[in-house]
């Protein structure tokens, strides 16, 4: 398993656009990624539970892969939360 | 004549009849069925056309709002392929027997409501896009074919709520405004208004018995007035006109330099009294903030503004101007504005007494807590500081003093912050006198005029008596105007003009011929002076 945290600097936070483009991301790997933050947890794949989360500019998140890809997918998230997050 | 107020989307007025638009209401019964693979595809079919007519909805609000407001949409089609989703519908269809439609209802509703709970408002807007996107699979398994509202003349349209999907249908050249009885400043709705610059209204007690009757919809004022007479209407209809006259030179205007036939460029920079004031200025096409009030934070409060609240008003400013500079005048308040905790002692002249930087010299915690403010939202844009009613040197000094010992404390405490550019205010005539020595200690001037006149003539700008035999062209004012701007370019510091005669085109060209670096006006007044500058030789 692979992790990284990260702490969220856009201003409107994991909001739909950006929820909508990590789970695009995510779908092109094999493994299961979740986001955790603030006691909870979301599959990086599924959109209206990745927005339940509410993350918030400041907030910081955790996000796990695990699978068969995860080395690959692991150094696409954290591109991903850098450039869009 | 009725009045009904609302919340404003748009500054903007729309004159017409009403149309009350109820949507016909998709009644889903709970039918048992028994064929569940069956109904799951029956699902699947829907769901895969709702995808198809969103897409479509997608391309049409790309085309005609751009890409950035048509993301909703491609949200949308995200939202019906969730998994979470499908898997709710298709588990009720199979473990409750019931129908598709019945099933699609339920899960949207759970799924509104969940976002309808949360704490954030922005996602509680959420819960409407939910709504859509489960109606609009609703009405296709029922076979309704509402095609939302039609209406064959120009029309105010009147509804409980309009989705996303409804307001990208209207017919744009038949729409004049809305008014809505629910609905918030956050929903993509609003946004769309927006961008598609209709007047709108929401959050309005709206009443079906409305529906053709005449009204004037006024955002400024967020009033609905129906029924209007004679003198209400020919108001609006002036106001409309002014709009359209605005609109027209914002249309040739925005993103043109402000620069003069032979290649001379002013800075236009816009005057703003409080965070909201932003949008105006972006809406004009503002090269900056030349003048950022401070005082709104302290009128607007029952006690000092504390350093968070002053540094996030700030921050936004600077944000929202994005790298274009934004110059914060630091408190000017004195005995003729009513700020009960300043507990200021009533004067006999209050305009020549204890205020501004006196105060700020005086009780120097206020002056620092707006200083570290500043200080701090300096690391999120171009922010740049100035002191206003400076009589001598020693008070320059003494306030760059100050702004040192704040910035070493920042940097003690690891807070990051940009080497700001500091200027003064010109707008006694002391400082223009002695600004040959100002300019050695600061980056800028902005010479403030409508003090500059009241000090300069001895002529109280409160008291209406004096307008008409006061020239506001006098020549001791030019010749101030022009001695601070010799003495601020032999020195190599830059030099604006902040107050009114800044927007005054009477003055623009003399202005020009003095070489004068920015002017600073209010927002509504800077594409008649970029229209001026850009006729000038």
């Amino acid at each position: 398993m692979k992790n990284f945290n990260y702490v969220v600097k856009d201003t409107l936070g994991l909001h739909a656009r950006p929820a909508g483009l990590l789970v695009k991301e995510a779908g092109k790997f094999e493994s299961t990624i979740m986001v955790h933050t603030k006691g909870k947890q979301a599959n990086a794949k599924k959109l209206l539970a990745l927005m339940s989360l509410a993350v918030k500019q400041e907030d910081e998140v955790a996000v796990t892969i695990e699978g068969a890809d995860e080395d690959v997918a692991a150094q696409a998230m954290e591109v991903f939360f850098q450039t869009n997050l | 004549m009725e009045y009904y107020s609302g919340k404003s989307i748009n500054n903007k007025i729309a004159i017409g009849k009403l149309f009350y638009y109820k949507k016909q209401e998709a009644k889903v019964k709970r039918e048992r069925i028994e064929d569940v693979e069956n109904e799951v595809k029956r699902f699947d079919e829907a769901r895969e056309l709702a995808k198809e007519q969103v897409l479509d909805l997608y391309e049409k609000a790309k085309s005609e709002v751009g890409e950035a407001e048509a993301a909703i949409f491609e949200v949308h089609m995200m939202m019906l392929d969730d998994e979470d989703y499908g898997d709710s519908v298709c588990n009720m269809i199979e473990s409750q027997m019931v129908c598709a439609p019945y099933a699609i209802a339920s899960t949207g509703e759970n799924f509104a409501n969940m976002f309808a709970e949360m704490e954030d408002e922005y996602m509680q807007a959420r819960s409407a896009d939910i709504k859509d996107i489960s109606e609009r699979m609703v009405s296709i398994l029922l076979g309704n074919n509402d095609t939302g509202a039609v209406f064959d003349e120009p029309v105010i349209l009147v509804a409980d709520d309009l989705a996303p999907s409804e307001t990208i249908q209207l017919d744009k050249d038949k729409l004049l405004g809305f008014v809505t009885r629910h609905g918030s400043m956050n929903s993509h709705t609003a946004i769309l208004a927006r961008t598609m610059n209709i007047p709108a209204l929401i959050q309005v007690d709206i009443k079906p018995e409305w529906h053709g009757k005449e009204a004037v919809l006024d955002g400024y004022s967020a009033l609905l007035t129906i029924e209007p007479d004679e003198s209400a209407l020919f108001k609006a209809r002036e106001q409309v006109a002014q709009d359209n006259k605005k609109e027209e030179l914002l249309k040739e205007l925005k993103g043109k330099e402000t620069v003069t036939k032979s290649g001379q460029k002013v800075k236009l920079y816009a005057n703003i009294g409080n965070v909201a004031d932003t949008a105006a200025a972006l809406m004009n096409d503002a090269e900056g903030i030349g003048l950022f009030r401070s005082e709104f934070l302290y009128l607007e409060s029952a006690d000092f503004p504390t350093e968070n609240e002053q540094f996030l008003a700030y921050k936004i400013v600077a944000e929202n101007m994005a790298g274009k500079p934004v110059i914060i005048r630091t408190l000017d308040i004195g005995a003729d504005k009513q700020v009960d905790y300043f507990n200021l002692k009533k004067e006999e002249n209050p305009a020549l007494g204890y205020r501004a930087i006196r105060i700020c010299l005086n009780q120097t915690d206020i002056f620092r807590t707006q200083l570290r403010a500043i200080l701090r939202a300096s690391a999120f844009g171009n922010i740049a500081i100035m002191f206003p009613m400076i009589i001598s040197l020693s008070e320059v000094q003494r306030a760059k003093e100050i702004l040192a010992e704040v910035k070493s404390e920042l940097k003690e405490q690891n807070i990051s912050y940009k080497d700001v550019e500091v200027g003064v205010m010109i707008e006694t005539p002391a400082s223009v006198m002695i600004s040959d020595e100002l300019a050695k200690e600061v980056d800028f001037f902005s010479i403030g005029t409508n003090d500059l006149t009241q000090y300069t003539l001895a002529a109280d700008r409160q008291n209406p008596a004096l307008d008409d035999m006061i020239d506001i062209h006098h020549p001791a004012i030019l010749k101030m105007i022009e001695i601070t701007v010799k003495n601020a370019h032999d020195n190599d510091i830059w030099v604006g003009i902040c107050g009114e005669l800044g927007a005054d085109l009477e003055l623009t060209k003399f202005f020009l011929d003095l070489g004068v670096d920015e002017l600073s006006v209010s927002s509504s007044s800077i594409l008649p002076v970029r229209e001026k500058i850009r006729e000038q030789e």
